[in-house]
C-alpha cells in the first residue's frame, strides 16, 4: 500500500515553481526573462569588474591607479577620516565616533517593540541626544572643548537628524493638537503655520532660518547659525508630522473622546490614557517614513555651508591629487547614505506588514 | 456644586482668556520682529521696499529662457528665474510621471525579471539624497571632454562636458513657448471635454507633434531644414538645442528619483484594484494589455491622483536644489539678489509667495483633476 506523502510543500520549491511558470510560462516571457537577466547580470559583472577585481585598494599603490582601468579606493583609504569626521580634531576622532554611534544605538533601539511608550522613547532619545552633545562639545566631560563649527561629515549628518527628530516630534504633536482645537484662534494659528511651512522648498527655510532671521531676532535670542538651522528643520519635521498626526486622530472614532468626557475624565486624561496610544500605532508607518525622508533631506544643509558627509565628500577630492577619483568618493558617500535609508525604510515596510496582519 | 450653566460660562471665559493671550504673544511677537528688523536695517543704512524691482543688476547668471544681459532690471531677472524653476518643473512633471508609470507597472507586473529589474531600479534610486545625485551627476557631466570627444549618439546628439547637443526643429524660442502653451491648452481641453483616457494621450501626443511639424515648415527661416541638427564644426556645434550640463544634471536626477517615487505610487494604486474586475477581465478573454490598459489604470488613477499631485508639488520645491549645481532657478536669482542687492526681506517675501502660488496652482490642478476622474456613484 502506497503511504500519501502528506508533507507540505517546500517554500522554495513552491517559489521555484511560481517563478518558471510567470518568468518562462510563454515564449514571449521566456525571452524577456533571458533578456533583463543578462542585461542586470552584465551591468553588474561590469561594475564589480570596476569596484572590485580591478580596484586599487590601499593609499600607498595610489601610483598603480594612473591607468585608470579599475576603482581607485585609495582616495578613501587615505580619506576616510576626512570625509566622516570633517574638520573635527584629528586627535579627537574617538569621541566623534563614540557620539555617531550613540546616535546609531538610539535609533536600534527605539526600532524594538517593547521601547514603544512614550516615557521610555522620549528618556531614551533625551540620553541618546545628550551623550551625543557631551561627546562631541567635551568640555562638560573635562576634555578638549570642540564648539559646532568643528563639527562635520557623518557625525554631523547624524546630528541634525537626531535633534531634528527629538524637537520636530512635539512640534508635530503640538500643531496636530493645535489644529484640532475647539478655539479659533489656536486653530487658524496652526493651520497658518502647517500650510506656510508645507508649501515652501525646505532650502528656503533653512536659509531663511541661517540668513534672514538674525535681521528680525534681538541679538539674545539670536544663537548659533545651527540651532536656530535645526529649529526651522524641526519646524519642517514638524509641519509634515502634524499631517500625519492628523491622519492618525482621524481614525479614532468621535464616541471615544465623547464617553471620556461623559465619565468625567479630564481632556489631558482622555488624549495620553486613551486617544494617542492609538494615533500613534495609526501614524507610526507615515511616522517611520517621515524620518526615513527626513534623514535624506539632512544633505540639504551643505547648501546653507554646513560641513556635513556631503560637503566633507566634496572637500575630500578637491586636492589636485585626489581630484580624478571623484567618482569613488561619490559612491562611497552614497552607500553609507544608502545603507541607513535603505534599513530604515526596510523597517518601516516591516512594521506596515506586521500591523496589516494584526489587524484582521 | 456647581450648576451646569455656571461651568459652561468658565469654559467660556477659559477658552476667551487663552485665545487673547495667544493673540497678544503674536502681535508681540511679530511686533517685536518688525521692531528688531527695522532697527537692524537703519544700523546698515538700508532702505526697505520694492523700489530697487527697478535697478539694474549688473550681474550674470548660468541659464535663462528668455534674453538676458547684465544690465537687466531686478524683477526681469526675478521673472527669468521664475521661468526656469517653472520650465524644468514642468519638464521634470512629465519625464517622471512617464517613467514612474512604466516602471511602477513593472514593478506590478507578475513577471518575475521586470520586477526584479524595477525593484532594484526603485531602491537605488529612492534611497540616496536627490542633492547628491544632482551633485554626482553634474561632477560626472563637467569631468567629460570638450566638444572633440563629444559622445556621439548616433550623428544627431552629442554630449560633452559643455552639454548636450539635441537635434530640434528650426523654430524661433517664441514659437517654442506659444507651442508649449498650445499642448497645456489641449490637455486642458480635452480633460475637460472628458475624452477617455488613452484616446485622449494619442490626440494630445499627435495634435502636439503634428502641430510642431507644421510650425517648423512654416516659421523656418529662409534656406534651411524643418529639423535643425547639430554638427561639429571647429571647436564648437553648430545648430540644434543646446541643453547646458547644469539643466541637464537637474532634469536627470530630478527625473531618476521621482520616477522611483511615482513608481511606488503607482504600484499602491495597481494594487488596489479589485482582484474580481481583473477576473472580469479574464474572463471576457480580454488581453494582458487590454487588462492593463482599459481596467486598471483606468480604475487605479482615482487612488493616484492624490499622491501623484504631492508628488508633483515636491518636483517643482526639489528645483532649488539647482542652485548646488550652479542652475539659475528662482532661489539661485533670489540669494544672488540678496548678496547683491541686500533687499533681503523683500526678496524673501517675493520667493514664499511665489513658491505659495505655484503650490495652490498645482494643488487646484490635482483636484479639479481628481474631481474629473472621480466615479459617479449611483
Amino acid at each position: 500500500m502506497a503511504a500519501t506523502d502528506i508533507t507540505p510543500p517546500s517554500r522554495f520549491a513552491e517559489a521555484r515553481k511560481r517563478f518558471v511558470k510567470t518568468g518562462f510560462g510563454s515564449p514571449l516571457a521566456a525571452i524577456t526573462s533571458v533578456l533583463v537577466f543578462t542585461l542586470l547580470a552584465y551591468i553588474a559583472w561590469g561594475f564589480l569588474d570596476w569596484a572590485a577585481f580591478r580596484a586599487v585598494w590601499s593609499k600607498e599603490d595610489v601610483a598603480l591607479c594612473g591607468d585608470h582601468s579599475g576603482a581607485c579606493w585609495s582616495v578613501i583609504d587615505a580619506r576616510h577620516r576626512l570625509i566622516l569626521f570633517g574638520t573635527y580634531p584629528y586627535e579627537e576622532h574617538w569621541r566623534s565616533t563614540l557620539a555617531a554611534v550613540a546616535i546609531v544605538v538610539t535609533v536600534l533601539v527605539s526600532c524594538l517593540p517593547a521601547m514603544w511608550r512614550a516615557t521610555r522613547l522620549a528618556v531614551l532619545w533625551i540620553v541618546g541626544f545628550a551623550s551625543y552633545y557631551l561627546l562631541m562639545e567635551g568640555s562638560l566631560l573635562g576634555l578638549a572643548q570642540v564648539t559646532t563649527d568643528g563639527w562635520g561629515g557623518l557625525s554631523l549628518t547624524l546630528f541634525l537628524f537626531a535633534s531634528v527628530v527629538l524637537l520636530g516630534m512635539p512640534m508635530g504633536l503640538g500643531l496636530a493638537l493645535m489644529r484640532r482645537s475647539e478655539m479659533p484662534v489656536v486653530r487658524w494659528f496652526a493651520v497658518a503655520i502647517i500650510d506656510t511651512v508645507r508649501s515652501l522648498p525646505l532650502v528656503t527655510t533653512l536659509f531663511t532660518a541661517a540668513v534672514v532671521a538674525p535681521l528680525f531676532l534681538p541679538s539674545w535670542l539670536e544663537g548659533d547659525k545651527i540651532w536656530r538651522v535645526i529649529f526651522a528643520f524641526a519646524l519642517f519635521f514638524g509641519a509634515y508630522q502634524a499631517e500625519v498626526f492628523r491622519g492618525g486622530f482621524q481614525a479614532i472614532p468621535k464616541g471615544q473622546f465623547e464617553a471620556g468626557k461623559a465619565l468625567g475624565i479630564s481632556y489631558w486624561s482622555i488624549l495620553g490614557r486613551i486617544v494617542l496610544p492609538q494615533v500613534f500605532r495609526h501614524a507610526l508607518p507615515s511616522t517611520i517614513n517621515m524620518i526615513v525622508v527626513t534623514f535624506k533631506e539632512t544633505a540639504i544643509v551643505t547648501i546653507i555651508g554646513f560641513f556635513d558627509i556631503l560637503a566633507s565628500g566634496k572637500t575630500a577630492f578637491g586636492t589636485a591629487q585626489w581630484s580624478p577619483y571623484y567618482i569613488e568618493v561619490f559612491l562611497f558617500v552614497a552607500a553609507i547614505y544608502w545603507v541607513f535609508i535603505f534599513s530604515l525604510g526596510q523597517y518601516g515596510e516591516y512594521l506596515k506588514s506586521r500591523m496589516a496582519i494584526s489587524e484582521h | 456644586m456647581a450648576t451646569a450653566e455656571e461651568l459652561r460660562r468658565r469654559a467660556k471665559r477659559r477658552s476667551f482668556t487663552i485665545q487673547s493671550a495667544i493673540l497678544i504673544l503674536i502681535v508681540l511677537a511679530v511686533w517685536g520682529a518688525v521692531s528688531n528688523a527695522q532697527y537692524n536695517l537703519t544700523r546698515l543704512n538700508m532702505t526697505s521696499g520694492f523700489s530697487f524691482l527697478e535697478r539694474d543688476t549688473g550681474w550674470d547668471y548660468s541659464f535663462s529662457l528668455i534674453e538676458r544681459s547684465i544690465s537687466d532690471r531686478y524683477y526681469y531677472t526675478l521673472f527669468a528665474g521664475l521661468l526656469n524653476t517653472l520650465f524644468v518643473g514642468f519638464i521634470c512633471i512629465i519625464t517622471t510621471t512617464f517613467f514612474g508609470f512604466i516602471i511602477g507597472t513593472l514593478r506590478d507586473a507578475r513577471h518575475p525579471a521586470l520586477n526584479f529589474a524595477a525593484n532594484v531600479y526603485v531602491q537605488i534610486f529612492r534611497n540616496i539624497p536627490l542633492i547628491l545625485q544632482a551633485i554626482f551627476l553634474y561632477a560626472i557631466l563637467i569631468h567629460m571632454g570638450g566638444p572633440r570627444q563629444a559622445l556621439n549618439i548616433g550623428d544627431v546628439a552629442f554630449l560633452s562636458g559643455r552639454g548636450m547637443m539635441l537635434p530640434g526643429l528650426n523654430i524661433a524660442p517664441a514659437a517654442a513657448v506659444g507651442l508649449l502653451l498650445t499642448s497645456i491648452a489641449i490637455a486642458i481641453g480635452l480633460i475637460i471635454k472628458k475624452t477617455s483616457l488613452w484616446r485622449g494621450i494619442a490626440i494630445w501626443f499627435g495634435g502636439t507633434i503634428v502641430l510642431s511639424l507644421l510650425a517648423a515648415m512654416v516659421l523656418r527661416p529662409e534656406g534651411e531644414g524643418v529639423f535643425s541638427i547639430p554638427a561639429l564644426a571647429g571647436l564648437r556645434f553648430r545648430g540644434g538645442i543646446s541643453v547646458p550640463i547644469e539643466l541637464l544634471a537637474l532634469i536627470v536626477s530630478i527625473t531618476l528619483y521621482g520616477s522611483a517615487y511615482i513608481a511606488e505610487i503607482v504600484r499602491g494604486g495597481l494594487a488596489q484594484v479589485p482582484r474580481g474586475l481583473i477576473e472580469a477581465g479574464q474572463a471576457l478573454g480580454l488581453s494582458n494589455m487590454s487588462i492593463w490598459s482599459r481596467i486598471k489604470v483606468p480604475m487605479a488613477l482615482r487612488s493616484i491622483i492624490p499622491p501623484l499631485g504631492n508628488q508633483w508639488i515636491f518636483m517643482m520645491k526639489a528645483t532649488t536644489i539647482g542652485i548646488a549645481i550652479g542652475f539659475s532657478d528662482l532661489f539661485y536669482i533670489t540669494v544672488n539678489s540678496i548678496s547683491q542687492s541686500g533687499q533681503t526681506l523683500e526678496l524673501i517675501l517675493i520667493l514664499m509667495l511665489t513658491f505659495l502660488a505655484i503650490n495652490y496652482s498645482i494643488a487646484f490642478f490635482t483636484n479639479w483633476l481628481n474631481a474629473r476622474l472621480q466615479l459617479k456613484e449611483h
